[in-house]
């Protein structure tokens, strides 16, 4: 970046384990984000139990099933392009986590299906089927929007980071022996699938 | 390499960009006084505004709507601005590494990027005064619902409390990976300064409360600006969940403000004491403990608001388990000195007088804390003057006895000792005249964030008021004093001008950019007065 | 302190997969038992499930089990805290919306 981070900093160690460390705790601070929603989720859950259950019964249980496998499966393949690395089977290991773009794409377009489905019968914030329902469907649309949104938007970061990776492995900048950033990267997929996996039946499952 | 100092030395980027693109973390803990002291300086005008207002009853300055937008600036530009980042920011960013034997933070230019968030925030704030519906006025803690309903631009002043949550949340993480990669040979924990125990467990607060506050501001700009229904009681929400969320972060908050400082003041009490710390271990570990009970306490906010009696016992009694540990540091830093060879030097006595107004303002906590008296105080001035006492009277006094400390270290330059003392019983006398009336005041019932008062208040608004000019005046004698230091020509070179044991004490005045010729090894804990006599492992 | 740790050798592919095969196993599961009515068990059993699965993601995809046990206390001392955060909250919530 500047000459004192290239000449004066350079010759310290590379240091695998303070990266992952880093990774770790901004991973915590992610997971506490949706832990202040979730403890809304359970707020209102509580207060709201059984509207909650009737607004769940509407949510797609089958987009939400297609969508968790995605996730796992572009989990699985995040953790084998790991492994390939190592083995200094490059190739693979780019193609592994090209599959694993496309698997978190699809898993985009489907959220894209059921944000649009939603919309289409008149419920989001303001529209015009909100006023038929009781406090407590709108708040679970509410928290059900935000969350699933918020999620969203870290499938997309994540994507990018793995789009970086890719590039990163092409380039020689991630070999078998130094593959932290991949490994980081990867961390960050593994949380955005953890959070999916308490989203899934939170929103979807129970009713 | 011969000594070239961290202030002289040319990079790639010459002048002023030599200083905005350095990720050497001595630079940016400049870079961040600079601004912190710029902000601090607005805020305070800010006050001095509100306390002229106050003056007289009826209109004195400005109109209602103003002083409502003057008190919530006052609160954010000094709470997110100065008060949060405040000690690790500067002292810490510049510290940190030099006292655990290390070259630089973990991750420098994530250091960097943590300033531009703060930087990019604080333009935020600004901005936020011109655009849209104008100045926020619901003051600093957002409640809903007035926060969704208000025209001022309540929107893009919660996203820049949000970016600057992101900067504090970032050099948390870097201060808890420098401290656990970073520390030299030899340097075991229980042998780190404590300064670096109260940078540890404020950076835990920083790292596990923050996301809190972040999501939940997010909701209110999603809710102002989407129309999600969350907290809005018209949309079925509960605005107490909001309060819950809230505090949840914000009164951990209040012990990232304070605990730097209460290490600072572990720094500077052995080193003119001439004696090594008593009470070491205790004092490390209720950091950690202060930091953890923090968490638990946030209720104390709400007793007035209708929450459940069970929770409020319970968040009463949590709250008096806080002033134990307070109390094992200030009776260790007593004992530190009891005994000691004392030198009166002006950073001891910025301590000595944290020591007293902290004790008033955490005293007063627990007449807060205590559910019947809550009942009676709450909103009133009583709790503004409770707060100033422990923020103001705890990281704000503690912020400028770190800079006279370190002063002479961070610049090779000496301030006049005179001034500064004379600086710091102005500030004292100022500090206690204004805030104290404001006990009394509260306790009879004067209410907080009002524009106007009943004539029966008339002679405490008078004194305040009064108070807060001396206060002011030796705040600017303070700077100017530091300032005119500045513009010296004589330099200190001397390494060690207060004889102080810890790292930084043995490297050169001021700092060369790699801090370390050969990195240290350390075999003593840090105020082991022999650590002087060795030679030290710099030359 | 400084000196590189070399990460952990990471398990052979076989291990991963097994690991995909049960989390693709407990979601058939877990939606499953959606279609029945446990009442109040609904909640339990899908939460408990969700933990199961988020257990072998985290000690294995992500390598919790074998790196170094200071992740582990990191982990424990966030998930401590927010479940101390979640049940403060509710001793509010219980009172002011009791359950009817």
């Amino acid at each position: 970046m500047n000459n004192e981070a290239t000449l004066n900093h350079g010759h310290s160690h590379r240091d695998d384990l303070g990266s992952k460390m880093g990774m770790w705790l901004f991973l915590l601070t992610e997971l506490l984000l949706f832990g202040g929603m979730f403890i809304l989720y359970a707020s209102y859950r509580y207060m709201y139990a059984d509207n909650f259950k009737v607004a769940a019964m509407h949510l797609d249980t089958l987009i939400g099933s297609v969508n968790t496998i995605l996730l796992l499966t572009s989990s699985l393949t995040v953790a084998l392009s790991i492994a390939a690395l190592q083995r200094k089977q490059t190739r693979f290991s780019v193609y592994l986590l090209l599959f694993t773009i496309v698997a978190g794409g699809a898993f985009l377009v489907n959220k894209y299906f059921e944000w649009s489905a939603k919309i289409g019968h008149g419920i989001y914030p303001k529209g015009p089927e909100m006023a038929n329902l009781s406090d407590g469907e709108v708040i679970f649309y509410g928290l059900y929007y935000v969350m699933t949104g918020l999620h969203a938007l870290h499938v997309i970061v994540g994507l990018v980071f793995i789009g970086f990776m890719v590039v990163f492995i092409l380039k020689g900048k991630q070999t078998f022996d130094n593959f932290q950033r991949l490994e980081n990267a990867g961390l960050y997929w593994h949380l955005v699938d953890i959070i999916w996996i308490f989203l899934f039946p939170l929103f979807y499952l129970i009713h | 390499m011969d000594h070239v100092s961290y202030l002289e030395y040319k990079g790639k980027h010459k002048g002023l960009l030599g200083w905005l693109l350095s990720t050497d973390h001595k630079r940016i803990a400049i870079l961040y006084l600079v601004s912190l002291i710029v902000f601090f300086l607005v805020a305070m005008t800010i006050g001095f505004l509100m306390r002229l207002e106050m003056l007289s009853t009826g209109k004195t300055i400005v109109n209602p709507q103003t002083y409502n937008a003057l008190f919530t600036l006052h609160g954010v530009i000094m709470i997110f601005l100065f008060i949060i980042p405040g000690i690790p920011v500067v002292f810490g960013n510049f510290f940190l590494p030099i006292m655990l034997g290390a070259k630089d933070v973990a991750f420098p230019r994530l250091n960097l990027l943590s300033w531009y968030f703060y930087i990019f925030g604080a333009l935020l704030v600004i901005l936020s005064l011109f655009v849209g519906g104008g100045p926020i006025d619901t003051g600093w803690t957002f409640y809903v619902p007035y926060s969704l309903r208000t025209q001022s631009n309540v929107t893009l002043a919660v996203f820049a409390a949000f970016v600057i949550g992101f900067s504090s949340i970032l050099t948390g993480l870097n201060f808890i990976v420098t401290i656990h990669r970073m520390r030299c040979p030899g340097m075991s924990w229980f042998k780190m300064p404590l300064f670096v125990w109260g940078l540890y467990s404020t950076s835990w607060i920083q790292l596990l409360a923050t996301p809190i506050l972040g999501i939940t501001l997010v909701l209110i700009m999603a809710e102002r600006l989407f129309g999600i229904g969350i907290f809005d009681p018209a949309l079925g929400g509960d605005p107490l969940l909001y309060q819950h969320l809230f505090w949840i972060y914000s009164h951990p908050a209040v012990y990232i403000m304070v605990l730097p400082a209460m290490g600072l003041v572990s720094e500077i009490i052995p080193t003119f004491s001439k004696k090594d710390i008593f009470g070491y271990g205790p004092i490390a570990m209720s950091s950690l403990a202060i930091a953890f009970i923090g968490y638990l306490v946030w209720g104390h906010h709400m007793f007035s608001t209708g929450i459940s009696d069970t929770s409020r016992a319970i968040f009463s009694f949590l709250t008096f388990i806080v002033a134990i540990p307070s109390g094992v540091k200030i009776f260790n830093w007593v004992a530190t000195m009891y005994k000691g060879s004392i030198e009166t030097r002006a950073p001891f006595l910025f301590v000595v007088a944290f020591i007293i107004i902290f004790s008033i303002g955490g005293l007063t906590g627990l007449v807060l804390g205590s559910l019947n008296t809550d009942i009676h105080l709450t909103d009133t001035y009583f709790v503004v003057a409770h707060f100033h006492y422990v923020m103001f009277g705890g990281m704000g006094l503690l912020f400028f006895g770190g800079l006279h400390y370190w002063f002479p270290k961070m610049f090779g330059k000496m301030y006049n000792e005179g001034a500064a003392k004379l600086g710091l019983l102005l500030f004292v006398v100022g500090f206690n005249t204004l805030y104290f009336p404001m006990f009394i005041m509260g306790y009879l019932g004067m209410p907080r964030r009002y524009y106007d008062y009943l004539p029966e208040y008339k002679i405490y608004h008078i004194i305040s008021t009064v108070g807060s000019w001396i206060l002011i005046a030796g705040i600017l004698i303070l700077i100017i004093n530091l300032v005119r230091a500045l513009l010296k020509k004589e330099r200190l070179t001397e390494k060690n001008p207060w004889g102080g044991t810890t790292l930084e004490w043995q490297v050169d005045t001021p700092p060369t950019l790699e801090n370390f010729e050969e990195i240290p090894v350390v075999e003593h804990g840090p105020y082991y007065r022999d650590n002087l006599i060795k030679p030290g492992k710099s030359h | 302190m400084s000196e590189n740790t070399h990460t952990q050798q990471h398990p052979g592919y076989g291990l991963y997969i097994l690991v995909w095969a049960g989390l693709v196993g407990l979601t058939t599961i877990t939606v499953a038992l959606a279609g029945f009515n446990l009442a109040g068990l609904t909640v339990v059993t899908a939460l408990a499930i969700a933990i199961v699965k988020s257990l072998l993601v985290t000690n294995y995809f992500m390598h919790v089990k074998t790196d170094s046990p200071v992740f582990r206390v990191f982990i424990f001392v966030c998930i401590a805290i927010f479940i101390v955060v979640i049940v403060l909250t509710f001793f509010d919530l219980t009172y002011r919306f009791p359950l009817k």
